[in-house]
């Protein structure tokens, strides 16, 4: 193999250990987007369904029910139109209770979003951008309880 | 008054900063070396005042005055004087007079060592760094002035936010600033290679102990900030994939790529122009991280109160100083010179080239897994975020390759590396590496093949790193090792002891959210977990529920776990402390989940679980990596290097 052949060779195997590499990581990051929905989008079945997204939105007053002999509990997760059903197993953050903005990870299952992960703020005066954003009507008001 | 005296400090220290860039600037420009000289008293003379700043916050902490807003914000006549101290930058306003002080800091110890500087580059990286200080101070004191007053004063302060309330919280932010501010010593550097075009083996010489330690502060910060969150959080895990953490991982990742690459500078002469753009990235890196942090744009569990007027002011900040050494780059890179001959690939300055590939490649993983969710919201594609599983699938596959190219370090030689030698040396580190991989496999049984391979590419680490200090420990090495060979070797081993950490916790944790009444034992990885109860108990300004939980293994007990949770009557906040039974193979983790029978304290409760085989080797291996950094940055080289510019004999290790 002449110097020039054995270069090509080392260029052509560059190239493909390149394109190997970004094909690889675009597919991990294409699987890995999660999208954020509010709870009436949900409802309205824009999310696609058994796909891992996020809702966002207020825990309803009133709505919170813990099972008796394991870890899950059921709340309903609401913006300023309506409210979806949400069930959970496991343990919830800190600063999760009824009346709070908080972040559900999971997905719909059948009228109901089954998370794996719920993430509630860990400032009491800080607030997602994007649950601001669901927390809005259509005029653009703002719906979110005020917090004593 | 003493708050007045504080913002009167704050602005003549701005003042300060803009004589210290805009006289020495001029000066090295029309050679005038009188204005030149006018640097470092500028640089003394900010430090003076933002330090005087930084003592008036902090006794407004110290004093409780409540009429300081930021102080009535952030602390509480319960709050204990540690934590009253700590709370100096324990939200916004605070850090950044924090950063402005670690810059004037770092400005401070540049100036002193600047004397051994030809004056011209001397004049242009204290010049450079007294504008960044103009940045900063003036964005504290335009959009986030700590010294604001509170009319009428409050009776008593809002306190820290409990999550903050903790030794590790004390010490991180500091730290992480400090490699923060540090890079900008590096930016600094280049921007002065960059205007006088002179970019040699002194130059080299110059910046790399100060990169060095910028570096080392960055990986303690970084790795407290994970242990912090492993105990604070409760949720047991020591690294998230959050927007703020990659942040803080960015500049890391090219500032390691920055260590390397300077050495190849420093001793062959090549990869100039390569090694600038790698200063400038990392202190570009840095000014992103605390605009993605203090801006507010991203969705992270770190994120905290925000303001979007602060966020324009650090992207015109962060703009200005890329797009401004960006373009002096262009203009002046093409002048560098590199050393006569190419790079062959097997030569130690063709593996480190690898070395600075796969690291900017990861950092730019990390770039494009961070920034993208922004990108899409600004074009209206909606809102959505990227999971941790995109980061270890990208990160993990390119930093494998970095680790075995780690093992060639010494081994390969400068210019072209000889076959024999690499396996003379390396042929008994691999194989310790295969055996120990082996039994580690054979051990760990369902989880062999990431267990083995993580252990397989670990001990190579240390192994090879261990060669010359052996060697040198027997009396038997061809070769005296400096203290930039023995700081590499140690940093080095942190490498190993990290890789296996990290490979054996994500592989072999296990972990159980469980619903335990008093009694009750849970069993889980060979541990007995018997839940004893919950009393009440009080703290200096809070109030905790103390469970105790009876760990157990083959029925003997060896430790009473007390998980807390803890509750701040002045911010309505409960906070989980966890319990950990420490050794060196394992962590044996208990949090506190949430009464379950209507808030019945003696009632059930719900718990989490852990069993993390290894976990305390990724912070003993951060550790030792900033330890190595240390060590390294002390090498006497570097002290002399103003003193003999051109011809010191390259160091033992790197000559052979």
């Amino acid at each position: 193999m002449t110097k020039r052949q054995s270069r090509m060779l080392a260029v052509a195997a560059l190239v493909l250990g390149v394109g190997a590499a970004v094909a690889l990581a675009l597919t991990a990051f294409n699987q890995n987007l999660m999208y954020f929905y509010s709870p009436s989008e949900v409802l309205a079945g824009e999310a696609p369904p058994q796909v891992r997204i996020r809702v966002g939105g207020i825990v309803e007053d009133g709505s919170f029910v813990r099972d008796a002999n394991s870890l899950r509990v059921d709340f309903r997760l609401a913006d300023c139109d309506q409210a979806v059903a949400v069930t959970y197993t496991g343990i919830l953050p800190d600063l999760f209770r009824e009346g709070q903005g908080i972040i559900a990870m999971g997905n719909m299952d059948g009228d109901v979003f089954a998370a794996d992960e719920v993430l509630a703020k860990h400032d009491e005066n800080y607030m997602p951008p994007e649950l601001v954003e669901a927390m809005k009507d259509k005029q653009g008001t703002s719906c979110m309880p005020v917090e004593t | 008054m003493i708050p007045e005296l504080g913002h009167f400090a704050l602005c003549l220290a701005t003042g300060l900063a803009l004589v210290q860039w805009l006289v020495p600037t001029a000066g090295a420009v029309t050679r005038r070396w009188r204005w030149a000289a006018v640097a470092q008293p500028a640089a003394v003379g900010q430090f003076v005042f933002v330090a005087i700043a930084f003592v008036a916050l902090t006794y407004a902490f110290i004093v409780k005055d409540f009429s300081v807003a930021y102080v009535a914000a952030n602390s509480n006549s319960q709050l204990p004087l540690m934590y009253r101290i700590s709370a100096v930058w324990g939200a916004h306003e605070g850090s950044l007079l924090l950063w402005a002080l670690m810059l004037a800091g770092w400005t401070l110890a540049v100036s002193v060592s600047a004397r051994r500087l030809p004056s011209d580059v001397g004049a242009i990286v204290i010049a450079t760094m007294g504008a960044v200080s103009v940045a900063f101070l003036l964005f504290t004191i335009l959009t986030s002035n700590p010294f604001e007053r509170l009319i009428p004063a409050a009776a008593d302060g809002n306190d820290l936010n409990p999550l903050l309330q903790d030794p590790g919280l004390i010490i991180h932010p500091p730290m992480l600033y400090m490699g923060y501010v540090g890079f900008s010593v590096a930016f600094a550097f280049a921007i002065a290679a960059l205007v006088t075009g002179r970019l040699d083996t002194a130059w080299a010489r110059w910046t790399r102990p100060w990169t060095t330690t910028a570096w080392l502060f960055l990986t303690i910060g970084i790795a407290l900030g994970s242990w912090w969150a492993y105990n604070e959080l409760g949720w047991g895990g020591w690294w998230f994939w959050d927007p703020v953490e990659n942040a803080s991982f960015m500049p890391w990742l090219v500032g390691t790529a920055l260590i390397h690459s300077l050495a190849v500078t420093e001793k062959r002469g090549l990869l100039k122009s390569w090694t600038v753009l790698l200063a400038i990235s990392a202190f570009a890196l840095s000014l992103l991280g605390t605009f993605l942090v203090r801006s507010g744009v991203l969705v992270s569990v770190h994120a905290f109160a925000t303001d979007p007027q602060r966020g324009v002011f650090v992207l015109a900040i962060f703009t200005f100083f890329v797009a401004g050494s960006l373009l002096l780059y262009a203009m002046r890179a093409g002048k560098f010179q590199s050393s006569a001959g190419g790079i062959t690939l097997f030569s130690r300055e063709g593996l480190l080239l690898l070395n600075n590939v796969f690291l900017t490649v990861a950092a730019l993983a990390v770039l494009l897994g961070t920034l993208y969710p922004l990108f899409v919201d600004a074009l209206g594609g909606g809102k959505l975020s990227v999971g941790p599983p995109y980061f270890n699938a990208v990160f993990v596959p390119l930093t494998l390759p970095l680790v075995v190219l780690c093992g060639f370090a010494t081994a390969v030689s400068w210019k072209r590396g000889k076959k024999q030698r690499v396996r003379e040396q390396l042929w008994l580190p691999g194989a310790i590496a295969v055996a120990l991989a082996l039994v580690a496999a054979v051990m760990a049984g369902g989880e062999w093949m990431a267990v083995g391979l993580s252990v397989l590419l670990g001990v190579w680490a240390i192994a090879t790193a261990l060669y010359d200090p052996v060697r040198t420990l027997l009396g038997r090495s061809r070769v005296t090792m400096g203290r930039a060979a023995w700081g590499m070797s140690i940093a080095h081993v942190g490498l190993g002891v990290f890789v296996i950490g990290v490979g054996i916790v994500s592989a072999a944790s296990i972990e159980k959210d469980v619903r335990l009444d008093i009694g009750e034992t849970e069993t889980l990885g060979g541990y007995d977990f018997t839940f004893l109860g919950v009393r009440e108990a009080p703290g200096p300004n809070y109030t905790a529920r103390i469970g105790a939980v009876e760990a157990a293994r083959d029925g003997k007990g060896f430790a009473e776990l007390a998980p807390e949770k803890r509750f701040y009557p002045s911010q309505q906040n409960p906070m989980t402390e966890a319990s950990t039974h420490i050794t060196p193979w394992r962590d044996v983790y208990v949090s506190l989940g949430e009464p379950l029978e209507d808030g019945n304290v003696r009632g059930a409760w719900s718990l989490r679980l852990y069993v993390k085989p290894f976990i305390r080797w990724i912070w003993f291996g951060s550790f030792l990596m900033a330890l190595g950094g240390g060590i390294a940055a002390s090498d006497k080289r570097y002290r002399l290097a103003g003193r003999k510019p051109a011809a010191v004999p390259d160091n033992a290790a790197a000559a052979r």
